[in-house]
């Protein structure tokens, strides 16, 4: 199950959804915002979807995981909207009869969804600025001061 | 053997001449001033012919030079008065003898791309021209036609003779005839009705060749847009079309290589044809996790 979710993430009620008897294994992977980006101190951040899609894909890489390593339960729940620093920006959970699965799958969920789902985040910055990450380097610097930083 | 088949000449330089010298009598107003879907007559003649040529010229009557419709444009003025379309050919040989002459009208306004490329591609360079043979009465049209330099001497005499059809002309020649890939490119309208008619069918036409499509923005390309969706109406035929008719209204600062495209939200390809009804997206560099 992928899904996304505007208001905190918990984990807890999440892993009681994989739960099962055959499974003997549970790993899970907590993405969290971090104060800081190439050496900018970053305030929040701002996560958006293109939800219809997202979804789609989202279910096709839990599907190729439960497929690939043979894991029992798959999910993802990734948050969209404002996220202070040390919010959950996205969880992955995976069960399964052995936990060398578990991890192999939950690592190959992430790795996928951060590569091919359509979702985007902005840093605002402690300095005021603000770059959509993986489109600074092609957008032009913000006009109004410490572009610079911001793209080197 | 054909000497320009062989390779040994290269064809003549092809300039291209509209002419829009016509006294429009029947029409009552100027033809060339006419407009279609925004754009004259003589703009769309002009558009039409203008990337297939070396040069492009408007052929005008003395009288006309500073008309505004017509000053825009590189003008070659007839020497004959009277004596009807060959007039603006014969002052364009006249001018440029080395030069082979696209010659069209500028009353044909179905003429479109195809029956321009069709006629390039035949080009007969060793013949006096190369034309079409009209699909109403099987004779030579010689306005949407291509005049090679060997045609000037007996242009000239013609004229000289007193006559004055240029499908009698072409007649009396060896000119290269094709068939009309589309049967009522090369119908000229001369009167109000004919205009009217022409009207319906571009846009019956039109309404054919663009498509509603709704496009939807998001991250960065949602703050450029300055919008998260809009419906529009494009002659765009791929989302690499359409993104290229957006990327001038806004000021997108992602190429098209880090993008990649959805349409009715699953991906798709850059030269996927869109149809009637699609809601498109172009994907900016994702950052999820």
């Amino acid at each position: 199950m992928f899904r996304f979710t505007r208001t905190s993430i918990e984990p807890q009620a999440l892993r009681a959804q994989l739960a099962d008897p055959a499974c003997g294994g549970y790993a899970a992977f907590e993405g969290w915002v971090r104060n800081s980006h190439e050496g900018m101190r970053v305030r929040h951040l701002e996560y958006e979807a293109f939800e219809a899609l997202a979804v789609r894909e989202g279910e096709r890489i839990l599907a190729e995981a439960i497929a690939r390593f043979g894991v029992a339960h798959a999910a993802c729940l990734h948050r969209v909207g404002d996220l202070a620093i040390g919010e959950l920006a996205v969880w992955v959970g995976v069960s399964a009869p052995h936990r060398h699965e578990a991890f192999l799958a939950c690592r190959y969920i992430i790795d996928e969804v951060k590569q091919r789902v359509p979702i985007w985040k902005k840093e605002h910055y402690v300095s005021g600025d603000s770059g959509w990450v993986n489109c600074e380097r092609c957008a032009a610097p913000p006009a109004h001061a410490h572009g610079a930083h911001l793209h080197e | 053997m054909d000497p320009f088949v062989s390779g040994r000449f290269a064809p003549p330089p092809l300039y291209g001449l509209v002419l829009a010298g016509g006294r429009s009598m029947r029409m009552r107003r100027d033809k060339a001033a006419l407009a279609y879907q925004g754009r004259t007559q003589l703009e769309r003649a002009m558009a039409l012919l203008t990337p297939h040529v070396a040069r492009a010229f408007v052929s005008v009557r003395a009288d006309q030079g500073g008309d505004p419709v017509r000053a825009r444009f590189a003008q070659i003025t007839d020497a004959h008065e009277n004596i009807g379309p060959l007039a603006g050919l014969l002052a364009a040989q006249a001018q440029h003898p080395e030069a082979a002459w696209l010659v069209l009208a500028c009353d044909l306004p179905l003429l479109d791309e195809a029956t321009l490329a069709h006629l390039l591609r035949a080009r007969a360079p060793a013949r006096t021209a190369t034309a079409y043979r009209s699909s109403h009465d099987g004779l030579p049209e010689p306005l949407c036609a291509i005049y090679e330099p060997r045609s000037r001497e007996p242009l000239a005499a013609h004229v000289a003779a007193g006559k004055q059809c240029p499908r009698k002309f072409l007649l009396g020649t060896d000119t290269l005839l094709l068939d009309e890939p589309n049967p009522r490119a090369l119908d000229n309208i001369n009167t109000p009705e004919e205009y009217g008619s022409a009207m319906a069918m571009l846009t019956a036409q039109n309404s054919a060749t663009t498509r509603h499509i709704t496009v939807q923005y998001y991250a960065l390309l949602r703050e450029q847009a300055g919008r998260r969706e809009e419906a529009l109406l494009t002659a765009a035929r791929t989302p690499r079309e359409l993104y290229t008719e957006l990327s001038s209204r806004y000021p997108f600062s992602l190429a098209p290589e880090v993008l990649r495209v959805a349409i009715n939200a699953e991906f798709g390809e850059w030269s996927t044809p869109l149809a009637e009804g699609d809601a498109v997206v172009f994907i900016p560099p994702v950052a999820g996790g």
